[in-house]
C-alpha cells in the first residue's frame, strides 16, 4: 500500500480525553512483521487449542441475496453443533445474517448461547442517508439481533469528511443501546495502512465495541498486515485509556492455517486476554469445515475426506 | 494449557496460550566425529585438536583441528600452487561456473546448513534459515556474476588477482562471513586460506563438502580451524598476499601493526557501537520493531547492532513502554525451535563479557529492565536487556557489548542526535527512524557510519557495500566495492 497524504488541518479525535496520537504506519515494516508472525509454528496441543478457539470465536456468516430461512436454519444448527459426530467441539460465537433473516436465526438459536449478529447501515456499501442507516439498525434490533455489524461511509472517509463518519458511528451506537456494535472499515477500499489506522481510531472514538476489517464483498479483505495495523491501534487505545476494544477479522479467511495465523497475531500483539469471543471474532463461512477437518486429523492422526463434514 | 469450560455462556479467558515445542529436526545433519584440515582438496590429519560444542546445551559436537604454523604453511602452499597452476589464469566465465554451482548447492542444502549453524553457533533457526543461508547463497550468485565482468567494473585499469588471500572470520555469522570472504576472492581469481572462528568451525567444514560437490579445483579454497594462534600464523605467513579480517577492534589493530611495511593488502571489518535514532514523527510501532531487530537479532552478536538507542525526548516514554512490552513477547530458548526469537550466547567467554558490562551499567546508575523469561539451565544464556537513564559517559554507552543489551539515551534536536551519534570511536552503522524524507537524507550525510539504514535495520544485500569508519575498520565488502580489495591494478 502507498503512503497516505497528510491529514487535513483540524482533524482531531473527539470524545476520549487521551486517545493515542494518530501517527503513521510504515507499510514495509508492518508487512514484514505480519509475515514474520505468520511463520510461527503451532503444533500439537497448542494447535488444538487454537483451532477450538477459532471455532469459539467464529461468526458463522451468510450474506447473500439468495439467503432463505432454510439456509439460515441449517447454518444455525451448524453453529450450535459444528461437528455432530464429536460433541466436544465447541459452538460458534454467533451467526451473521441480513436483518430479514434475524427472526429465523433467533428462533433456531434460542437458549443456545450463540448470538445473532445482523449487518446493517446499508450493508455493504453504506451509501445511504444517515437516517435510513439508523432506521436499519433500529429495525434489526427490534427483529431480535443481539449484535450489529455496521459499515462506515467510505465515500465520506476518503473525501476527508471524517466528522460524518464519526457522527454516524455515534448515532448507530445510540440506536444499538446495550447491544454490541462492530464497525466495519472495509479496509480493502481504504487504500493505505495510514487510512486503516485513522479509520480504526475514528470508529473507536465513535463508540465501537469491535472494529472489523471487511464486509467480505471486497478483496483484499482481512489480510494479516491490515489486522496487525488495527490490533496495534487497539493496543494504543488500551494503553492510553484502559478501554478494551474487540477485533473482528472477516473476509478471505478460508483455511484453518490462516485462522491460526490471525490468532497468533492477536496473541502476540494484544496478549492472551483478547483470546475470547468477548474481544475477538473471525467472520467466515467455509473456514469452519477446514478447522473441523484439521481437528479430526489432530485427534485421529489421519485426514478424512470432505464428505465426512456437513455442507450447510 | 488451561482446560476450558465449554458449557458456560461466557467463555473463560485462557491463562496463556503456550506454543508446543516446534524443533527443526537435527537428523538432516550428519556430523563426523573428527574433522581434519581441508588442504589441497584433501583432509589432513591434524597434530592438535579441540572439541567444539553446542552453546545451547554445552553438548560436544565434534573434534576439530587446532592448526599449527606448519599446517598453515601447508595450506598456504596448496593455495599458492592452485593459484599458479591455473586458477588465476582461468577465464572469468569459467570461475563464475564454479561460483554459481556453489550457490546452487548451498540453496539445495540450505536446511542442513541452517540446522548446523544454529547447533554450533546458538542462533535461532528462523534466522539461520531466513537470513544467513539465503544471503550466503545470494553472495555467491552475485559475485559469480562479476567474475567475467571485472574489466567493465574497473574500465581501463586492467584488474588482476592479488594472489593468496588469508581470511579470518568471526563466530557471529559463520557461514555468511565465509561467503562474504570467499565469493569475491574467487570471483577475482584469487585462492584462499580461510580460518573460521574457534567456536564455530562446523559449517565451514561442511562447506568443504560443497566445494568437492562443485568440483572446485584442489587448493583453491583451504580451510584451517583453530584459535588465535592459527590466525596469527596465517597473518604472519610470507606467502599470503592479502589479509581480510572480521572481528574485534583489538585484534584488528594488532594485525594492522604486524602487517605495516609488509606490502600485504589488508581489509578490516571490526567492532561498532551503532546509534539507532528515533524521531518523534516516526511510525512508532514499526520503529519499536526495528529497535528490537536492531539489537536482539542474533542475540546482539552483530557488529552493526543498534546498541545505542537515541530517542527524541518527547516520545521517550511511549517508545520505552512499547519496547518493554514487546520484550515480554520475545521467546528465548532452544535455537532449533522454529518459534525461538533469541537463542544462546555463543560462548562462555562472551557471556562473561556481557555480564561484566551489564554489571558496570548497573553500578554506574543506569536502570535495568529484563522481561520475565525462563532461561535453560545448561548452556550460555542472557535475557534481553534494556538500560534506561543511560548517560553518554557510561561504559555501556561507549563499549561494544556484543550481546542482547540496549542502552537508551535521549536527544532534543536533530543536531544533537547527530553530535551524540558520531561521538564514538566506532563508525560502522546507524539507523534513522522518521517519516520525513528530507531528514533521512540530511542525517545520512551527517552520520559518520559506513551504513545508514532508514526506517529499517540490519538489512543486508550482496549488492550493497558494507564497512566502517574510524575504529570500525576499512575496506568494503559487498557490491562493486567488495571486488577492489581482491584485485591489483597495473597502471
Amino acid at each position: 500500500m502507498a503512503q497516505a497524504p497528510a491529514l487535513p488541518a483540524g482533524f482531531e479525535l473527539p470524545l476520549e480525553p487521551r486517545l493515542p496520537r494518530i501517527g503513521s504506519v510504515d507499510a514495509v515494516a508492518l508487512e514484514e512483521r505480519a509475515a514474520s508472525l505468520a511463520k510461527r509454528s503451532i503444533k500439537r496441543e497448542s494447535k488444538v487449542f487454537a483451532l477450538e478457539l477459532a471455532i469459539r470465536t467464529t461468526d458463522l456468516t451468510t450474506l447473500e441475496g439468495a439467503d432463505t430461512p432454510g439456509k439460515v436454519a441449517a447454518l444455525c444448527s451448524k453453529a450450535m453443533r459444528p461437528d455432530p459426530s464429536d460433541p466436544s467441539i465447541p459452538r460458534c460465537a454467533a451467526i451473521c445474517v441480513y436483518p430479514n433473516l434475524v427472526p429465523t436465526a433467533r428462533e433456531r438459536l434460542e437458549g443456545s448461547g450463540v448470538h445473532v449478529a445482523a449487518v446493517a447501515t446499508g450493508f455493504p456499501s453504506g451509501q445511504y442517508p444517515t437516517h435510513i442507516k439508523v432506521a436499519d439498525v433500529r429495525s434489526a434490533v427490534e427483529l431480535g439481533a443481539d449484535e450489529i455489524d455496521m459499515v462506515i461511509d467510505r465515500g465520506a472517509f476518503l473525501s476527508g469528511r471524517y466528522a460524518k463518519v464519526y457522527d454516524e458511528v455515534v448515532r448507530v451506537k445510540e440506536a444499538c443501546g446495550d447491544i454490541r456494535l462492530k464497525v466495519i472499515l472495509e479496509t480493502g477500499e481504504l487504500g493505505t495502512y495510514d487510512n486503516v489506522r485513522r479509520a480504526t481510531l475514528l470508529a473507536i472514538a465513535g463508540g465501537a465495541d469491535f472494529v472489523k476489517t471487511s464486509t467480505g464483498k471486497i478483496s483484499p479483505a482481512a489480510t494479516l498486515p491490515v489486522a496487525l495495523c488495527m490490533l496495534e491501534a487497539i493496543r494504543d487505545v488500551h494503553a492510553e485509556t484502559g478501554r478494551r476494544v474487540g477485533f473482528k477479522a472477516a473476509g478471505g479467511i478460508r483455511q484453518a492455517k490462516q485462522a491460526v495465523q490471525h490468532l497468533v497475531l492477536v496473541h502476540e500483539t494484544l496478549g492472551a486476554e483478547w483470546l475470547t469471543p468477548e474481544l475477538y471474532r473471525l467472520g467466515a463461512s467455509s473456514l469452519l469445515n477446514d478447522i473441523l477437518m484439521q481437528l479430526r486429523k489432530e485427534k485421529t492422526g489421519v485426514y478424512q475426506g470432505p464428505d465426512y463434514f456437513t455442507l450447510d | 494449557m488451561t482446560e476450558l469450560d465449554r458449557t458456560g455462556d461466557r467463555s473463560p479467558v485462557p491463562a496463556d496460550w503456550t506454543y508446543a515445542p516446534a524443533p527443526e529436526s537435527r537428523d538432516i545433519v550428519r556430523l563426523r566425529e573428527r574433522y581434519g584440515l581441508f588442504v589441497g582438496g584433501e583432509w589432513l590429519e591434524p597434530s592438535e585438536t579441540y572439541e567444539t560444542i553446542s552453546p545451547a546445551s554445552e553438548e560436544p559436537l565434534a573434534i576439530v583441528a587446532q592448526a599449527t604454523a606448519e599446517d598453515v604453511d601447508r595450506a598456504v602452499g596448496a593455495a599458492r600452487e592452485a593459484f599458479a597452476n591455473g586458477w588465476s589464469s582461468l577465464p572469468g566465465s569459467e570461475r563464475a561456473k564454479y561460483l554459481f554451482r556453489i550457490a546452487r548447492i548451498l540453496q539445495e542444502r540450505a536446511r542442513e546448513f541452517a540446522v548446523l549453524e544454529s547447533l554450533n553457533g546458538g542462533k535461532p533457526i528462523k534466522e539461520s534459515r531466513d537470513v544467513d543461508l539465503p544471503l550466503a547463497a545470494a553472495h555467491f550468485f552475485y559475485y559469480a556474476g562479476w567474475a567475467d565482468k571485472l574489466e567493465y567494473a574497473f574500465p581501463n585499469r586492467r584488474p588482476k588477482p592479488v594472489g593468496v588471500a588469508g581470511q579470518i572470520i568471526p563466530w557471529n555469522f559463520p557461514l555468511l562471513m565465509l561467503a562474504w570472504k570467499i565469493a569475491p576472492a574467487l570471483a577475482c581469481g584469487n585462492t584462499v586460506v580461510l580460518k573460521p572462528a574457534e567456536t564455530t568451525p562446523l559449517t565451514a567444514l561442511l562447506f568443504c563438502d560443497v566445494l568437492r560437490q562443485a568440483e572446485l579445483p584442489a587448493g583453491v579454497v583451504n580451510i584451517v580451524t583453530g584459535d588465535g594462534r592459527t590466525g596469527a600464523a596465517l597473518v604472519e605467513h610470507e606467502g599470503v598476499d592479502k589479509i581480510a579480517f572480521t572481528g574485534s577492534t583489538e585484534v584488528g589493530k594488532a594485525i594492522q601493526r604486524q602487517l605495516a611495511g609488509s606490502g600485504k593488502k589488508l581489509t578490516l571489518e571490526l567492532g561498532g557501537k551503532a546509534a539507532n535514532i528515533v524521531f518523534d514523527d516516526c511510525a512508532l510501532d514499526q520503529a519499536v520493531e526495528g529497535i528490537v531487530n536492531g539489537i536482539y537479532f542474533n542475540q546482539g552478536h552483530v557488529c552493526c547492532a543498534g546498541s545505542r538507542l537515541f530517542v527524541q525526548e518527547s516520545i521517550c516514554e511511549p517508545v520505552v513502554d512499547k519496547l518493554k512490552r514487546r520484550l515480554e513477547t520475545l521467546r528465548v530458548g532452544d535455537p532449533l525451535d522454529k518459534n525461538t526469537d533469541v537463542g544462546a550466547i555463543n560462548s562462555a567467554m562472551q557471556l562473561e563479557k556481557i555480564r561484566e558490562l551489564v554489571d558496570s551499567g548497573r553500578e554506574e546508575g543506569a536502570e535495568i529492565y529484563q522481561p520475565p523469561c525462563r532461561l535453560p539451565e545448561k548452556g550460555y544464556w542472557f535475557a534481553p536487556t534494556v538500560f534506561t537513564n543511560v548517560a553518554q559517559s557510561y561504559r555501556i554507552a561507549q563499549e561494544e557489548i556484543f550481546g542482547p543489551v540496549l542502552s537508551v539515551l535521549t536527544f532534543r534536536t536533530p543536531e544533537e542526535a547527530v553530535e551524540k551519534a558520531n561521538n564514538t570511536p566506532y563508525g560502522l552503522s546507524a539507523g534513522v527512524w522518521t517519516e520525513k524524507g528530507s531528514r533521512i537524507l540530511w542525517m545520512a550525510q551527517q552520520l559518520r557510519a559506513g551504513v545508514v539504514w532508514a526506517n529499517t535495520y540490519n538489512r543486508f544485500d550482496p549488492t550493497s557495500p558494507f564497512g566502517g569508519y574510524k575504529e570500525s575498520g576499512f575496506g568494503r565488502e559487498g557490491g562493486l566495492h567488495g571486488l577492489e580489495p581482491y584485485l591489483r591494478f597495473d597502471e
